[in-house]
């Protein structure tokens, strides 16, 4: 548990022994009882009420629901459009994420270096294309990709042939992971770079004193000394890949053939939700692709944390 | 000590200065092409290359275009976006850092319970939730109203986290129970001194509960269904499905601008707030 432990127990602070810090005080309820009573109402509610659907099917002739236990589940679980899609994202995660916390990981240690001129200005440039709505930079890019003014469009010209279809069946998932790659690398080099900053100097300074070259002090201080920023990185990119949906469902209206109405996991929930008005079979979907990720990210943080120790 | 001093003081690297500005121009080049193709009209979008300006320079008839098209919906859409930003996300940041404050400075019965809940919020998918939340609030009469989407956004998990953290660096314990001896209420000592030392970690909050306010598209997607309470990013996309759908209207040079002016709002907070969500991040670092 050190990178998402309670801080409290990991900060000195947590050691002083204040009368005020160890006398219980029912106080801290005022300050945090707001908070939950919303996240209750957004968060706890909806997972219980999507169980409670999830376990229920509609009858479409006669009306009314019944109780079917977990035959949803069942259901789900043998649906090759709930696997072709969680294979898809399955795929993309295996190749997008590596690529793209290998780009913040060089991107932050090339700004932490002090080796880079105006590093201040490649830090906020980099960053940048967070600041761009999702929705947005689909729409850029997927305009970028088309054959009617995009880029794609003039390098074809120039190149003399249609070489270049990021539209196509072939292209569409690798043309979706640029988009998330371009938006997402210069949050996690912010994660990363945040956590290189608090590194202590002298662990620097030793390594210097032990005769450790800039690529060492790279491998053997500074990669081990930022895991839990890695770690905390890597689960937000894994929930990222598994919910998928803006850029395909955005890119839809561009290339209608390429991205079917199942082409992510919720996309099907979406679908099947709001075109099909199959509200139970949906949370169940939603529910599965829930517990497939909090086990995942569970696994990683487990391993995570458990290499250095 | 030659080593030393290459570790310590390294010289600036040309090769690695080349490399990112490789990456540069990576994150770069789009956003160039948004911007000229914001300044072409809708014939020279179709008949000059990508990088290249048109015949006319068209940019301030776009924006005029994009502001008059379809009896104004645009600006209101604007003001919806902004109304969801103040409310939504200035809530998720007031109750995350009320909650922050009291998770890192009191110590009461549940704080473990409520900090492993939180831990399991934070791995659900927030998408999990969007159905059942959807068929919740149909039950209760909040679709197509902006409570649909303003009540999903006061709760930041990640938030109330880095005011966990920032609170517990950046809030001496001795300088609370000083103004407790000198007779302060709790709630006062929250407002006038806690504040004040929380500041670089409520900014960083606040600046990406407004990041994920401004650009939420699903759960506006799914709520609503009347284009007056739309936020720009579920309209902008509405424009460019009549763009290129069944009966297309040529609006692509509104669809390219309304999306340049989608941006600037943020590009400028983020611009304009560097000094504190930089700070508060880096406080609010994740330790080892």
């Amino acid at each position: 548990m050190t990178s998402i432990s309670p801080p409290v127990a990991a900060s000195p602070a947590g050691s002083v022994r204040s009368a005020g810090r160890l006398r219980v005080d029912r106080r801290g309820w005022l300050f945090v009882a707001p908070f939950l009573v919303v996240f209750a109402l957004v968060f706890l509610a909806p997972i219980a009420y999507a169980i409670w659907l999830s376990m229920f099917r509609e009858q479409v002739f006669f009306g009314g629901t019944q109780f079917v236990g977990l035959a949803n589940y069942a259901a789900v679980l043998g649906d090759s459009k709930f696997w072709e899609s969680f294979l898809r994202v399955l795929l993309f995660l295996v190749v997008q994420v590596p690529v793209m916390l290998g780009l913040a990981l060089v991107a932050a240690l090339a700004i932490d270096s002090a080796r880079l001129h105006a590093a201040s200005f490649f830090r906020i440039v980099v960053f940048l294309p967070y600041a761009v709505p999702g929705v947005v930079a689909a729409l850029m890019w997927g305009f970028i990709y088309g054959d009617n003014f995009g880029l794609a469009a003039d390098l074809n010209e120039w190149l003399g042939r249609k070489a270049v279809v990021p539209l196509s069946g072939d292209w569409i998932l690798a043309s979706i992971g640029n988009i998330v790659t371009w938006e997402f690398v210069g949050y996690n080099m912010l994660i990363l770079y945040s956590a290189l900053k608090v590194v202590p100097h002298d662990l620097y300074e030793a390594a210097a004193i032990d005769g450790a070259g800039a690529l060492r002090t790279v491998v053997s201080v500074k990669l081990p000394a930022i895991r839990g920023a890695l770690v905390i990185a890597t689960i937000f990119s894994i929930i990222g890949s598994f919910q998928l949906f803006n850029e395909p469902n955005i890119l839809r209206s561009l290339a209608p053939n390429a991205i079917s109405t199942f082409y992510t996991p919720n996309m099907y929930a979406y679908t099947l939700s709001f075109g099909g008005q199959r509200y139970d079979y949906s949370a169940t979907v939603a529910i599965v692709m829930g517990v497939i990720t909090a086990v995942i990210a569970y696994v990683v943080q487990l391993r995570g944390t458990r290499k250095g120790s | 000590m030659t080593t030393t001093n290459s570790v310590l003081r390294p010289r600036r690297s040309p090769l690695l200065t080349g490399v990112m500005v490789l990456y540069l121009l990576y994150t770069l080049v789009p956003l160039a092409w948004l911007l000229i193709s914001a300044t072409k009209t809708q014939p020279d979008l179709l008949s000059t290359s990508g990088l290249e300006f048109g015949s006319t320079f068209a940019l301030f008839d776009n924006i005029g275009g994009t502001f008059t098209h379809d009896h104004g919906i645009f600006l209101r859409w604007l003001g919806n976006t902004l109304l969801y930003v103040v409310v939504g996300a200035g809530g998720a940041t007031v109750l995350a850092t009320a909650a922050g404050y009291g998770l890192a400075k009191y110590r009461f019965r549940g704080r473990r319970a409520v900090f492993a809940v939180l831990l399991g919020a934070i791995a659900i998918p927030g998408t999990a939730l969007a159905v059942p939340t959807f068929l919740m609030f149909s039950n209760l009469g909040l679709t197509n109203t902006p409570w649909a989407i303003i009540i999903p956004s006061l709760v930041s998990p990640f938030g109330l986290y880095l005011v966990w953290t920032y609170a517990t660096e950046a809030v001496p314990d001795e300088l609370l129970e000083a103004a407790r001896i000198d007779g302060a209420g709790e709630i006062r000592i929250f407002l006038t001194v806690t504040l004040r030392l929380l500041l670089p970690g409520v900014v960083t909050v606040a600046l990406f509960a407004v990041v994920s306010t401004w650009n939420n598209y699903f759960l506006p997607l799914i709520m609503l269904s009347e284009p007056d309470w739309y936020p720009l990013t579920v309209g902008l996309n509405q424009w460019s499905a009549q763009a290129t759908g069944a009966g297309a209207q040529p609006i692509y040079h509104l669809v390219i601008t309304g999306s340049v002016i989608t941006i600037i709002p943020l590009v400028i907070a983020f611009l304009l707030l560097q000094r504190f969500w930089q700070s508060g991040l880096t406080a609010g670092s994740v330790k080892q």
